[in-house]
């Protein structure tokens, strides 16, 4: 069979809860899709971490670049009214 | 195997030679069947966590370690029914083991893994399946373990379809496992003591489960006998093939060199 480095590169993403989104948990290298979620069952929540699992190529991601780094998050950084400090959060209300 | 060397064995499923009393709760069916199940699971478990450290890749090392895992804690469950769990794993010698030929089978290639892999899970679910929904003691803990076993299949037929429907060197080495241990899978449909099932009918819906997959997977259902005469109720009555013995004696050397010793 192949080696690990001819497999492709997969990323995981976890849900450990109803209610919560997928978070990314790590990656894993697969032949194929359905593998790549068996991999990751056996890999990320063998104990107990999640309720849904989403695996996606890692070859498909569009990632931003350091080097933009300052155009792309530096100016969000001085604009404190486009966070919403000003509200209260209503009792109860989890995970906002 | 020296089939002609191997005197018949004794036909006493539950009695395990550990020197201690089981309990007087007088169940020896129940601890027969228990004992059986238990063996298949503590044996196939120990051979799976061979392959810590040696699996072609690092992500099937851990799906096949979690298979090991937990088919050894339904082992531990099984023969804590039985007597103590340690002396039944650690103390026997290989004629008091009950399990099947089939799991005490060496690893050989990744293939006749798989191979090992499919014949046993799908056996198991269906045998799991039909138990849980007796009146055996057994049940609860088949129906828990079911779901296990149901990945566990799963694991295998994947695999076996990757294999055989893969490239030509791992359609061979899938036909060749495949091939190699079709004679020892007639001993699972050999009624255990203790267990009321319908055998007819596990052994119609295994070979209906399995002839699928291979169908799916470009391969043939192996031909030939699935058992010889040399062989008929062999493991469940304590006779064992050749390499099992030396499996025994790596699992049981530490706890038989320090006895009662702890971490």
């Amino acid at each position: 069979m192949s080696s690990s480095t001819e497999w492709p590169l997969w990323e995981v993403f976890v849900r450990s809860r109803r209610g919560l989104s997928h978070t990314h948990a790590g990656s894993l290298h697969a032949p194929d899709a359905e593998m790549a979620l068996r991999n990751a069952r056996d890999l990320y929540t063998r104990r107990n971490e999640g309720v849904s699992i989403w695996v996606v190529p890692s070859a498909e991601i569009t990632a931003s670049s350091p080097d933009e780094k300052d155009s792309f998050f530096e100016p969000a950084a001085d604009k404190p009214y486009r966070h919403p400090t000003f509200y209260d959060i209503p009792e109860g209300v989890k995970h906002l | 195997m020296t089939p002609a060397a191997v005197p018949p064995a004794p036909v006493t499923p539950a009695s395990p030679e550990t020197g201690t009393a089981s309990p007087a709760d007088g169940a020896p069916a129940l601890h027969a069947a228990a004992l059986a199940l238990g063996d298949d699971a503590l044996v196939l478990s120990h051979r799976l966590g061979e392959w810590a450290g040696h699996a072609p890749v690092l992500e099937e090392e851990v799906a096949l370690a979690n298979i090991a895992l937990d088919l050894l804690g339904q082992a531990r469950v099984l023969l804590s029914l039985v007597d103590d769990e340690d002396e039944l794993a650690y103390l026997r010698e290989e004629r008091a083991f009950r399990n099947l030929q089939l799991v005490e089978q060496p690893n050989g290639d990744f293939a006749q893994t798989i191979a090992r892999q499919l014949y046993f899970s799908v056996y198991q679910n269906l045998l799991y399946g039909q138990l849980a929904d007796t009146e055996s003691p057994l049940a609860p803990l088949a129906a828990k373990a079911g779901k296990e076993v149901a990945y566990h299949q799963d694991h295998a037929e994947q695999w076996t379809i990757r294999l055989g429907d893969g490239t030509a060197e791992s359609h061979e080495r899938m036909e060749r496992g495949l091939d190699a241990l079709w004679r020892f899978t007639g001993e699972m449909f050999q009624p255990v003591p203790g267990l009321d099932l319908d055998w007819q009918a596990l052994r119609e819906q295994w070979t209906a489960r399995v002839t699928e997959v291979l169908e799916k997977a470009t391969l043939g259902v192996p031909e030939g006998p699935q058992s010889g005469a040399w062989a008929a109720g062999a493991g469940r009555e304590g006779l064992h093939t050749e390499s099992f013995g030396r499996m025994l004696a790596e699992m049981q050397h530490l706890h038989r060199s320090h006895p009662g010793a702890s971490w």
